[in-house]
């Protein structure tokens, strides 16, 4: 035993995948505790909580994303096979989104109607930098979905994807309150809501808080939204004149 | 094998989803066809396999762990979301709201009418 074997077992470890892998479910596991330990408020939600916790993990060992993601994408790769899964849950409540399938549509294009007009008025409001604007615009979609369509329109893909992460924790914060505000305590509406606003995160969140039925409408509004704002949004910045 | 025939349907269904997307180049993610393909053909079937239910549920409890090495990626855009800190944070917010009253709204609405009208035929 001596330092300089320290060194080296350092720099085994930060070169191999095993230490983001570890690392990643720690954090997720400490956050899961803390979230709990502060009455599961939706203010600090586990993942905004975990990506804070490895990013000042990641700042303290300087370690860069690309190193980190290395080991972190077997658990990113997940993420397909899940969305194929919630074909489940939504095959499970088919009765239910065939009853309520136009409500849903049209419910579903006020949704992303709101988000991208009050996105863009605001950005352009405060006079926000045109790249980071396109990439602003598509921040209610999935991430695999923003960032073709950020790319499409002129705007950054990976700071879209970013911004979609953010808008989702948002979206969990916001959600329960506005819900009690409204009075909405049907599952299925505000799954469906949390689906539209806050894409994967909602969905997660969803599943997680409110139930398989929310879950459901969560993931299906998430597909629907994905898929009408990547044939809506170049039509709507075409209008505007933005590219 | 539950486990490894539930994932195998799954990878089957995105591997199909990502390799339609690409051959007419939609601009859908493959996953999100996958899970059209998927519900497509549970419909067909009539039936959720089991292996297929113990695989999925068991992804969708921890959905909200996969985020997080994506998410991680936003220390990447620290200096271009830094230039316009307070600007993206206000719409971020006051936008995101908007859409989680405006769709909640509409859709709790337009779900109430249906139901009186049914109620009113007398078949609800």
């Amino acid at each position: 035993m001596s330092v300089a074997a320290l060194d080296q077992l350092w720099v085994y470890l930060s070169g191999n995948p095993l230490l983001s892998l570890l690392a990643t479910l720690l954090a997720f596991m400490v956050a899961v505790r803390i979230n709990r330990a502060l009455g599961g408020t939706p203010l600090l939600h586990p993942v905004t909580l975990s990506i804070a916790i490895l990013i000042g993990f990641l700042l303290l060992v300087d370690m860069d994303y690309a190193t980190y993601f290395e080991g972190a994408q077997f658990i990113h790769f997940l993420l397909g096979p899940a969305t194929v899964a919630l074909a489940i849950p939504l095959y499970d409540h088919r009765e239910r989104v065939r009853r309520l399938l136009g409500p849903l549509l049209l419910a579903c294009i006020a949704g992303i109607v709101t988000a991208v007009a009050s996105t863009i008025g605001l950005a352009m409001l405060f006079g926000v930098r045109p790249e980071t604007l396109l990439s602003l615009a598509p921040r209610s979609v999935t991430s695999p979905i923003a960032m073709g369509i950020a790319e499409q329109i002129g705007g950054i893909p990976s700071l879209a994807a970013g911004l979609v992460l953010l808008t989702g924790s948002i979206g969990c914060a916001l959600g329960p309150g506005i819900f009690r505000l409204l009075r909405i305590t049907d599952p299925a509406v505000q799954g469906f809501t949390m689906g539209l606003s806050a894409h994967g995160f909602g969905t997660a969140h969803s599943f997680a808080r409110l139930g398989a039925v929310a879950g459901a409408f969560s993931g299906l509004s998430m597909g629907l939204t994905g898929l009408l704002t990547a044939f809506l949004l170049p039509l709507i910045t075409r209008l505007l004149g933005l590219n | 094998m539950p486990l490894i025939m539930g994932m195998s349907m799954l990878l089957a269904c995105q591997m199909l989803g990502e390799l339609v997307t690409r051959g007419l180049s939609m601009p859908v993610p493959g996953p999100v066809l996958g899970m059209v393909i998927l519900l497509v053909a549970l419909i067909l079937r009539g039936k959720v396999p089991s292996s297929l239910r113990v695989t999925g549920e068991g992804l969708l409890r921890y959905l909200t762990l996969l985020f997080v090495p994506a998410g991680v990626g936003l220390m990447v855009h620290g200096a271009l979301i830094g230039a316009d800190l307070l600007p993206i944070a206000v719409t971020l917010v006051a936008s995101t709201a908007l859409t989680l009253g405006v769709t909640a709204w509409v859709l709790s609405r337009l779900q109430r009418r249906r139901r009186h009208d049914k109620g009113r035929e007398g078949a609800a």
